[in-house]
This record gives structure tokens, C-alpha cells and sequence, in this order.
């Protein structure tokens, strides 16, 4: 699949470290720990002390630091922009003046504050999927909110529909660039023309493919019914997660090192 | 329209870890006006190869010509090329999108710059070469179609735009027996009346071996047959160990041979079996009856 080979959302590195070993829901909620920290966290000493955390677990995972940082490269305009707009946009100490953009000593702390977090909130959590293969990190997020439940929040409905949406992302780029060839040996020309003239090129992509979809759809259903698939009630699982002592460690580390962070930095 | 393939290698993501070889140095030349079977097991290139054919493709290296025009080379303009080297995928209907018959069987006239009487024309044309009528069809859904009904109208659309070579992949994938036995037909007798050059993908030896004058065989990347059917067949044992095998009744004669009748085994339609088995046994034609 030539032209899809840069899609990396959601990837996932199979490894066998301690990080991978961690049961999903350990690692569900550390995340969402590094998430509130982050905004928590004042001061450049804080941040450095996260990074060091982050830094550390990306260690212990295997993964090669080019490869979780690469995880920032469709992010850089955004981050840019971020920073920049901070730069630029507040008031207070003016440090030099260009036309009419000025650089202000608080912005510049402000922005370099918020690229840090951006920076630090990505990579933090992309380890999550980077770690997390697609269906623990389903089965996590089902095991999580089973307690909602009660409140009518469809735990394993949610789950399912992502593990679908999960398993159908390849076989619809493959259609698509299927579909694509098709149409492109009929004389279709996906890339030159304005933009109207590209966004109607698609119709005779988007048609089929949604199509396609729709029966796929229709035959999964009929497929799982076939296999008795009558939703969560009183389904038995094929992988049970098991909270262990290396999560219990884990978490009470990240628990006590957010504590200290927030309460002294 | 000739076209001739030069020490042609593809792989699969190349440059990355996962890159994989589809086919590896093909040489192969074929000329206007041949039918010619291609078959191979799954996963043996085939449709990696025939996608070379009309520049879907461009060889990760090696050189393809269509009619003495490089498709490797910049400036060669892939469109015009993929007009005159038409090709059906596998299961087309799943590429229908018009919202009228007349629309998604023109699609590819239009693409070609034709004004619109020529596409309709195009269009009526193509329609009765796969036995559709254009006057109850036209304004129809594509989508409202049988399956097999479908089939034929994507077919249709490549046919619009009057290729003088049809690559059809598996064309009969999933049809009734009449259905395939129609379509094949229909194939044939574009091929006889029009002259065009017809290369038929399929793993069934049934299917391709009564209708081509060529056989080409493919494992694993690589031609490892090529020939006349008649050739391609006597190579039995080969064709098995590859997971293909050779038309039942090829087989059986085959058998009947071994069983000490002696008949010629060089036979893959059964209307050429009755004649030469009656014959064997010392019978005349229409004595059976």
C-alpha cells in the first residue's frame, strides 16, 4: 500500500519489555495521571522532572527515541503555531520589536511553557499506543468503564465499535487504493485541477467505498449474529486482564513522583 | 498493440523493512491480437504483472513498452496509454458509482475527452457487447442491478472506451455457471469480431483453457510456463506441484491413456473428448445415439 504508508495513528510496537507486560488499564490511567499533571505543573523545573519520567519510561519500553519522537512531525504546524501565537500575542516586557510583531519576556516564557507541554503531552501519550496493542487498550477501556454502566454508559458496545473501527482501518485503505486504480484506469485523475474539479474527482471514490462499507457492515453483523454475538451480557473473555504486582509498583510510583511534582515544583 | 515487459521486478514497499517481491524479472512479450491466459496460483503475481500492463504499476526495475512507448520514462502520459490498455479488476461492480447506468459507463469516455454524443454512442456500444440493453438500462441505478447484471456493466465501462487491449482479472469470480459461461462468451466474441487483444487472469484452468491461444503460468514472482494450451498441459505433474492443476477432462483422458486406451491426451474440451474416446474404442460418431 504505496501511498499509505505514512498514516501512523494508533501504531503500535510489539515488544515483550516491562512497559508492553503493564496491564492496559495501568497504563490507560497513568496517561490520563500525565495529562492532569501537565496542566498542573507551573514551572520549567516541573516540566524537566516530567520529561525525566517520560524519558525513563520510553527507556524501559525498548522503543527507539527517533521513533517516538517522529510521533511529533504531523504535529509541528500545530505546534508552531502554538508557540508562536504565545510569542507574539501577549503583553507585558517588551524584549524587541519587529514592525508590528513584538517579542514580550512573558510570552516567550508563556510560549516555550506551552510547546514543552504540547511536546510533552504527545510523546507521553503516544508510549500509550505505542506500548498498548489496539485490542488490550479496547479491552482496558471496556474494563474501565464497566462501572459506568449503572450510569448508562455502554461500556461494551463502546469497545466493540472501537475494535471494529481498529480492524477495519487497513482493509479500508486497501479498498481504497483499490477503488483508486480501478477508477485511475478508466482515466480518473485524482491529482491535477482546481479544487473543485478535485473534490468531484472523488465522487467516483467516495461512492464505492462507502458502498462497500455499508455491505461489509451489513455482512460483519450477520457474521457475528451467526456466531451467537449478542452483545456484553454474560460474555466470557478469551483475554482477561490481571492487575499485577509490577502494576501495583508502577502506578504507585507515577501516583507518589505526580504528588511530589505538583506539590513541590 | 504489442507489449513487451523487460527483466520487470516489483516490490511491494520498497525501502522499508517490510518490502516484499511480487514478481522478479519477468521478460515477456505479447503480441496485438493474441488471447492469452495468464494463471498461477494466489500470491504468484498476476495481478501485480497485468498492472504493469497500462502503467498502474512503474517497475521497481526494468523497462515495460506499450506499442514501443517506455511507461518508465517521465513524459510518457500514463492516461492516454490506459485508454487504449483497458482493464477490468477483480469483482468491478464493487467500483460502480454513477448515479446512472449511462453515467458510470461513460465515466471513462469522459475522462478521454469525448464530447457527448461520442460518449453515448461509446456507451451504446459497450452495453450490447455484454448484452445489456442500452433503451431500458440507461437511466437506471447501477446499484439496482443483479450481481451479475453488474458485473457486465462495469465491464461495460472499460469497454466504452474501445481499448485495443482488455485485461480482464478473474472476470467470472463469483458467477452462476451461466453467468460465467456468458461473460466468457462474450469475451470471446469481442475478441473474434474486434480483433483486440484479450489477456484473461484466472486460477480455473476450465475457464481459459478453451477459449486462449497462450498460456502463461506464473509461481512465485516468476513465468515458469508458457506456451499453447496443448504445450502448457502435457507439463501435468509441474502444474500440480505448483497448486493449479489441468482441466478435469484433460485429466481423464490422461487416465484413460494410463488405463491402456489409446487416446490423444492433447484435448481440453469435452465436445473434443467424446469424438476422440468413441473413436478410441473403435466407434463412429453417431453411433451412440
Amino acid at each position: 500500500m504505496s501511498m499509505f504508508k505514512n498514516v501512523t495513528i494508533g501504531q503500535h510496537i510489539p515488544g515483550d519489555s516491562i512497559i508492553h507486560r503493564l496491564d492496559p488499564r495501568t497504563k490507560i490511567i497513568t496517561a490520563s495521571f500525565l495529562i492532569v499533571l501537565l496542566f498542573l505543573v507551573k514551572g520549567f523545573m516541573g516540566y524537566g522532572l516530567v520529561a525525566l519520567g517520560i524519558a525513563a519510561i520510553i527507556g524501559a519500553s525498548g522503543i527507539s527515541w527517533r521513533y517516538v519522537l517522529r510521533g511529533l512531525r504531523p504535529l509541528l504546524v500545530i505546534l508552531i503555531l502554538t508557540v508562536s501565537l504565545h510569542i507574539f500575542m501577549t503583553e507585558g516586557r517588551v524584549i524587541f520589536q519587529l514592525w508590528f510583531l513584538k517579542v514580550t519576556w512573558e510570552g516567550l516564557m508563556r510560549g516555550l511553557m506551552m510547546g514543552t507541554r504540547l511536546i510533552l503531552l504527545i510523546t507521553g501519550t503516544s508510549l500509550l499506543t505505542l506500548t498498548t496493542s489496539p485490542i488490550q487498550l479496547t479491552d482496558g477501556i471496556e474494563s474501565l468503564l464497566k462501572p459506568g454502566k449503572k450510569i448508562g454508559i455502554p461500556a461494551h458496545e463502546l469497545a466493540m465499535m472501537m475494535t471494529i473501527a481498529l480492524r477495519f482501518i487497513p482493509t479500508l485503505l486497501e479498498e481504497t487504493e483499490k477503488i483508486m486504480k480501478a477508477q485511475m484506469a478508466r482515466g480518473a485523475d485524482f491529482q491535477s485541477g482546481g479544487i473543485v474539479q478535485r473534490a468531484k474527482s472523488l465522487i467516483p471514490l467516495l461512492v464505492p467505498l462507502f458502498v462497500n462499507a455499508f455491505r461489509r457492515a451489513d455482512e460483519l453483523a450477520i457474521a457475528m449474529e451467526a456466531r451467537g454475538y449478542r452483545g456484553g451480557e454474560g460474555r466470557s473473555k478469551f483475554r482477561e486482564n490481571h492487575f499485577q504486582r509490577i502494576d501495583a509498583i508502577a502506578f504507585s510510583t507515577v501516583v507518589v513522583f505526580s504528588v511530589i511534582i505538583v506539590l513541590f515544583f | 498493440m504489442s507489449i513487451k515487459l523487460e527483466n520487470v521486478s516489483y516490490s511491494y514497499l520498497e525501502g522499508t523493512p517490510m518490502s516484499k517481491v511480487a514478481i522478479r524479472d519477468i521478460n515477456l512479450e505479447i503480441e496485438a491480437g493474441e488471447f492469452v491466459g495468464l494463471i498461477g496460483a494466489t500470491g504468484s503475481g498476476k495481478s501485480t504483472l497485468v498492472q504493469h500492463f497500462n502503467g498502474l504499476l512503474l517497475p521497481t526495475t526494468g523497462k515495460v513498452f506499450v506499442d514501443g512507448v517506455d511507461l518508465t520514462k517521465k513524459e510518457t502520459q500514463l492516461r492516454a496509454i490506459r485508454q487504449k490498455v483497458g482493464m477490468v479488476f477483480q469483482y468491478p461492480e464493487h467500483q460502480l458509482f454513477g448515479e446512472t447506468i449511462l453515467e458510470d459507463v461513460g465515466f471513462g469516455p469522459s475522462n478521454g475527452g469525448l464530447d457527448e454524443a461520442d460518449v453515448l454512442e461509446r456507451v451504446k456500444e459497450a452495453l450490447s457487447y455484454v448484452g445489456l440493453d442500452y433503451e431500458s438500462l440507461q437511466d437506471r441505478s447501477p446499484f439496482e442491478l443483479s450481481g451479475g447484471q453488474k458485473r457486465r456493466v462495469a465491464i461495460a465501462g472499460v469497454l466504452a472506451m474501445r481499448p485495443s487491449v482488455l485485461i480482464l482479472d478473474e472476470p467470472t469470480a463469483g458467477l452462476d455457471p451461466q453467468g460465467r459461461e456468458e461473460i466468457l462468451n462474450q469475451i470471446r466474441d469481442l475478441h473474434e469480431e474486434r480483433g483486440i487483444t484479450v489477456i484473461l487472469v484466472s486460477h480455473s484452468m476450465e475457464d481459459v483453457a478453451r477459449l486462449v491461444d497462450r498460456l502463461i503460468v506464473m509461481e512465485k514472482g516468476t513465468i515458469s510456463l508458457d506456451g499453447s494450451p496443448v504445450e502448457v498441459f502435457r507439463q501435468a505433474d509441474r502444474l500440480k506441484n505448483m497448486g493449479l492443476g489441468i482441466p478435469q477432462i484433460t485429466e481423464l483422458m490422461n487416465e484413460l491413456k494410463v488405463c491402456g486406451l489409446n487416446v490423444n491426451t492433447d484435448i481440453f474440451r469435452v465436445e473434443e473428448a467424446e469424438g476422440e474416446i468413441l473413436k478410441a474404442l473403435g466407434w463412429q460418431n453417431n453411433e451412440h445415439v
